[in-house]
């Protein structure tokens, strides 16, 4: 009897314990890299850094800066000495996947609108044990082009009448 | 005057009696001229007022039905209402291109009929920039080979679910009704496809099956709730649900996840933490239509 009571009573701990433990899991949707980029030192790591603002011929050159591109470089926000981080204005070194510190260092008002949820897309649950997912600022701005592109839409309704109506042919 | 009322009702509930057992009389001719199936389905409750037992059995009926008619495995759910809540959607007006990528993801999350009829449950409005008042003038046909067209805004209109509904009043069968979550929903079943709702409706939110849906099998979603997506029937009427099978779980509606933009917001108004309140709580909002007074819970807001 009183063994059946401690086991009962050791269960319901060990299942608070567990409710408790089991945390909210939040996620953020992997950075959109070029395949076979990352990371960048393969590369860079041998190459003297040439800090001179000039137009890429040999590499990178699908990249094409339109983002305040007049008073930016590449070096303003990647580290020149360790290319794969990020750089923050106070010199800080960040991960390409928390990018939406360094967009938030200009973009102050939308930085926060997102971090609330509304700048932005979020998707998977909102509530309840399930995966929040949230997008990064590049998941849907390209950072160097960062103006949304224009879409196809998709096909209009049909017109009443025309493949729409059960007697229609 | 107590003496008349007594004769009044006394005269009514004679006719009513009588016709009760007019009825009843008729249908037992017409129960026994139908196979057992029909005259269960002829016989089956309304939604609201089944034991679990009773719901048990119903979904148990229907998932052999929709195995047998689509040879697929369905899990329809009956979960409740969540208790404190009330779900609040929210729109940004200011970045909808109208690529209507939300109506075909809706489509297809919802078992919506594809063609003939093809039945969609969110319309795409196209306005003039700066002529958001007039929605007489606005088109849902567009079909440019590009969106966002300069001079022009979008407005997707689906069902507002709103919190004085008028489609609810109208039903003569209460076939549709609130949820203590603030849905508005169908029993399909229950339906007699009269299509009052619709007219009552000011948001054209409601579409009816006007034959059996057609739905490519490949396609059909089968993690379906009674009152939302499941497979609906010739002559009922249908309309969005904020995906009442997603929601409950806590997860969003499939429109939020198909924007492009990010244009779409969801949450429960009563949680102070939520995205919906933050968004009335500091955007610009509005609802459409306001002057009915139906209180839609889909609110439209703008950047700034």
């Amino acid at each position: 009897m009183k063994v059946s009571h401690a086991a009962v009573t050791s269960l319901f701990l060990l299942l608070f314990f567990a409710s408790s433990a089991m945390a909210v899991v939040e996620e953020y949707t992997p950075p959109p890299m070029t395949e076979g980029m990352f990371p960048c030192s393969n590369c860079h790591a041998s190459m003297e850094v040439n800090r001179k603002k000039r137009e890429l011929k040999e590499e990178h050159t699908n990249i094409k800066l339109l983002h305040a591109e007049s008073m930016r470089w590449c070096l303003d926000c990647h580290e020149a000495k360790n290319r794969d981080k990020l750089r923050l204005y106070n010199g800080d070194l960040i991960n390409f996947t928390e990018s939406y510190r360094l967009c938030g260092e200009c973009h102050g008002p939308v930085y926060k609108d997102w971090k609330a949820g509304i700048h932005g897309k979020r998707v998977g649950y909102f509530a309840g044990p399930g995966k929040r997912i949230y997008y990064l600022c590049a998941n849907c701005h390209n950072p160097h082009d960062p103006k949304f592109k224009p879409l196809k839409p998709e096909p209009p309704p049909y017109r009443p009448g025309k493949n729409h109506d059960a007697k229609s042919k | 005057m107590q003496n008349q009322n007594n004769k009044r009702y006394s005269r009514r509930e004679f006719l009513r009696n009588l016709s009760l057992t007019a009825l009843a009389g008729f249908s037992l001719s017409i129960l026994s001229s139908c196979s057992k199936e029909e005259a269960e389905d002829f016989l089956q409750k309304h939604f609201r007022e089944m034991t679990p037992e009773e719901k048990k059995h119903v979904i148990a009926k229907l998932e052999e039905r929709y195995y047998r008619k689509y040879g697929k495995k369905f899990e329809i759910s009956t979960k409740e209402a969540l208790p404190n809540t009330l779900w609040g959607y929210g729109l940004e007006l200011s970045r909808c291109i109208g690529c209507r990528r939300c109506v075909y993801a809706c489509v297809k999350e919802n078992n919506n009929s594809r063609y003939k009829p093809q039945l969609q449950w969110i319309r795409v409005l196209r306005l003039k920039r700066g002529n958001l008042i007039n929605l007489e003038n606005s088109e849902h046909y567009y079909d440019p080979p590009q969106v966002p067209e300069k001079g022009f805004i979008y407005l997707p209109v689906q069902c507002q679910h709103c919190e004085d509904p008028p489609c609810v009043k109208v039903c003569p069968v209460h076939a549709t009704w609130k949820e203590p979550d603030g849905l508005v929903v169908v029993d399909y079943n229950w339906c007699i496809g009269c299509r009052y709702c619709m007219a009552a409706c000011p948001y054209k939110g409601r579409v009816f099956n006007w034959a059996e849906p057609n739905i490519p099998t490949e396609e059909l979603n089968t993690s379906v709730h009674y009152l939302g997506n499941r497979p609906r029937m010739k002559c009922a009427v249908d309309k969005c649900t904020f995906c009442i099978q997603r929601v409950r779980n806590g997860r969003y509606p499939a429109c939020v996840e198909a924007c492009p933009t990010g244009t779409r917001k969801f949450g429960n108004l009563l949680d102070p933490n939520s995205e919906i309140r933050y968004i009335i709580d500091r955007k610009r909002v509005f609802r459409l239509k306001e002057d009915l007074n139906t209180e839609p819970k889909f609110y439209y807001f703008f950047e700034a």
